[in-house]
């Protein structure tokens, strides 16, 4: 029997560290976070060693594979750096918690399906919206840009309106 | 020194990366029951946080720019296309409401050890691929709606950055208000006991492939 973990921060305390974060990250490299950018990367390299010529042909992967190794850049370290910065953090508070998670009217076989599903709409998305939750959403608002308080209302109309049609995956 | 340091390396991608993931774990991110309770309205801290998060570093970067420590467009801002951005903030919302996870709190999610968060992820690689292989029929749509370069909400509205910043506190501080009294009205918010807890659904998980086993 392990100890209960620890609390989480307060949202306030919670989004004070991830503004100062973001505020260092713009001053050190003059742009904000992301993950949806690696993604793009991974995917496109995942794809290359598939099918690398029709890859290289393709007019959206392509410019990456020309570029060269595209998982080189500094969005690559940044989302190896998440992994290591959220497993310190649940290691140190005992909440690593190894298990499906879900509601308690969903099997897990079924929640699998839901995240692959809901994974591909979301990886969809943040190439159609030239970024993600992290990159317009958080990033983009912080430098007040219309783009990305646009996207966040995309984001919450459609959150809360798939949400009420589909309430029993998470109740 | 000026400022930014335009550092792209390994070190400043480690550190940025370090800082944001401790912070979105800490704000109890790496579970997809605390996040989507934002939608079921038992759970406002991805809004807190979020506006939270959005308002100290605007206000930092206003900082910055008054004392003439940094240039005016000194930072990356993104151009809107009104149309895909928008859609494509429908689409990450509707997947985050169905599989519970946006992309940078699933790699919290496949940290702190949510199996559901790798299947996600895969997801999302299956989905950008798809992206890529439709982009040529899609792309008159993908570029329609491009607005100025940059624009921010001050130039969008003509009105002092302060005015606007101003706004946002007042909106943010008004949704916190809100936010807390619809939580508690359904019994939230999600407390780490509740999500990270070695409960009985990793059990039920065992027995559930041990009974398809057979």
């Amino acid at each position: 029997m392990r100890d209960a973990p620890k609390a989480f921060w307060s949202p306030l305390a919670a989004g004070t560290a991830l503004g100062l974060a973001l505020l260092l990250t713009f001053v050190v490299t003059g742009h904000g976070l992301g993950a949806s950018g690696f993604v793009t990367r991974f995917a496109a390299q995942a794809n290359d060693w598939v099918a690398p010529q029709a890859t290289a042909d393709n007019s959206y992967f392509g410019p990456f594979m020309a570029a060269g190794s595209p998982l080189l850049s500094w969005i690559t370290w940044e989302v190896v750096g998440v992994l290591i910065g959220a497993w310190l953090g649940a290691k140190g508070a005992g909440r690593i918690s190894v298990k499906v998670e879900r509601g308690p009217r969903t099997s897990s076989g079924n929640r699998l399906v839901y995240a692959l599903l809901g994974g591909a709409l979301v990886g969809f998305g943040a190439r159609l919206a030239r970024g993600c939750t992290s990159g317009l959403g958080l990033s983009g608002s912080a430098t007040l840009a219309v783009a990305g308080f646009v996207f966040l209302i995309g984001f919450f109309a459609a959150g809360f309106a798939v949400s009420m049609m589909m309430r029993r995956i998470w109740q | 020194m000026s400022i930014p340091l335009y550092d792209s390396g390994i070190a400043s991608g480690l550190l940025s990366g370090i800082l944001f993931g401790y912070a979105l774990e800490a704000a109890g991110f790496g579970s997809p029951r605390k996040l989507t309770g934002q939608f079921t309205l038992r759970d406002f801290s991805v809004f807190k946080v979020m506006f939270t998060a959005v308002i100290v570093c605007a206000v930092g970067l206003y900082v910055l720019r008054t004392m003439g420590w940094m240039g005016p467009a000194a930072v990356f801002i993104p151009t809107l296309f009104f149309w895909a951005i928008l859609l494509g903030g429908v689409f990450i919302g509707a997947g985050f409401a169905v599989g519970g996870y946006c992309p940078g709190t699933s790699v919290v999610g496949v940290a702190s050890g949510r199996i559901d968060a790798v299947v996600f992820a895969i997801g999302m690689v299956l989905g950008t691929s798809v992206f890529a292989w439709v982009f040529d029929p899609i792309k008159d749509f993908y570029l329609a709606g491009q607005g100025p370069t940059a624009q921010t909400l001050p130039q969008l509205f003509g009105l002092p950055e302060w005015v606007i910043l101003l706004a946002l506190i007042i909106i943010a501080a008004v949704g916190f208000r809100l936010g807390t009294i619809l939580e508690r009205s359904r019994g939230g918010p999600f407390t780490a006991e509740e999500v990270c807890a070695p409960d009985d659904e990793a059990d039920d998980f065992a027995l559930t492939s041990a009974n398809a086993r057979g």
